[in-house]
């Protein structure tokens, strides 16, 4: 239980940096913390106290081995956030780029 | 689980100094600490692929980031309302941290998870599928359709990165 706590601990770090801070790395820097933390909840759940990795070898029986599947959701998943970091980080310099600076209250000359 | 909870606690401490500090290039440092504490956890969880891509991806993300703030660090301003704004998240983040602790009774314990659809894995993976890494047999059998998903996705932000950050055709 107490593990689960503390992700969910880290998740909230993540969340407050999201909501308060003004600096648009330090915005990535957060949804990164919180995707680390959802992709660490995901392989708790499915971790077997003193169970194997889930590979096989001939000499070890099946039984107690760890959940495959929310590990090859989160290999998906990990690979995605690489994709979204990059893509936040690059629209970011380009915003630095026209306005000069990275916070998020000053950046307003966008016309709609 | 004596480990996995120092490390869960280095986490939470790097992930507290990447957001405290003011130094933009720190705060990045201090976010490769807490990928690379989470592919030790990865480790210590008995999931070794994840480890690995978890360490790669790790390096590129910093990488990048270092790229997007080097020779850019900026003072930080703390005017407006400053109070209010902070009170006002962090009631938000205790009213959710409580809901979230409320709700962790429902899941099932740690250490014994339900394995519903993983049983099944865990029984004819070898026989159906003839890979023994039973990870890579859901990645690339079970679910080849997700695992082709995410290759679009990562060859369509590639190509938004490119486009975004071009330098021809901006001039007129």
């Amino acid at each position: 239980m107490s593990v689960y706590f503390l992700c969910l601990v880290l998740f909230c770090i993540g969340l407050y940096c999201i909501l308060r801070k003004r600096n648009l790395i330090k915005i990535i820097i957060g949804i990164a913390i919180v995707e680390y933390a959802v992709n660490l909840f995901f392989i708790l759940v499915g971790y077997r106290m003193n169970g194997r990795v889930p590979i096989y070898s001939p000499d070890q029986t099946i039984r107690d081995m760890v959940d495959p599947l929310p590990q090859a959701l989160v290999l998906t998943s990990i690979v995605i956030g690489l994709a979204v970091t990059a893509l936040i980080a690059a629209i970011a310099m380009r915003v630095y780029e026209k306005y000069g600076t990275f916070d998020i209250t000053k950046i307003k000359k966008l016309k709609g | 689980m004596l480990e996995l909870q120092i490390l869960l606690v280095f986490m939470i401490i790097g992930a507290l100094i990447a957001v405290k500090t003011k130094d933009l290039l720190s705060s990045v440092i201090a976010l490769g600490t807490v990928g690379l504490a989470l592919s030790l956890a990865f480790l210590v969880l008995k999931s070794p692929d994840l480890a690995i891509a978890q360490l790669v991806v790790e390096i590129l993300c910093v990488i990048i980031l270092i790229r997007a703030t080097i020779r850019k660090d900026l003072p930080f301003s703390t005017s407006g309302r400053w109070f209010v704004n902070t009170l006002i998240v962090l009631v938000f983040i205790g009213v959710f941290l409580t809901f979230g602790y409320f709700c962790m009774k429902d899941l099932p314990r740690f250490g014994e998870p339900e394995m519903r659809i993983a049983q099944t894995f865990l029984s004819m993976g070898l026989k159906e599928t003839g890979a023994t890494n039973l990870v890579t047999s859901v990645v690339l059998d079970y679910r080849a359709y997700d695992t082709l998903g995410e290759a679009t996705i990562l060859f369509t932000a590639v190509i938004a990165v490119l486009a975004v950050m071009r330098r021809v055709g901006r001039k007129k």
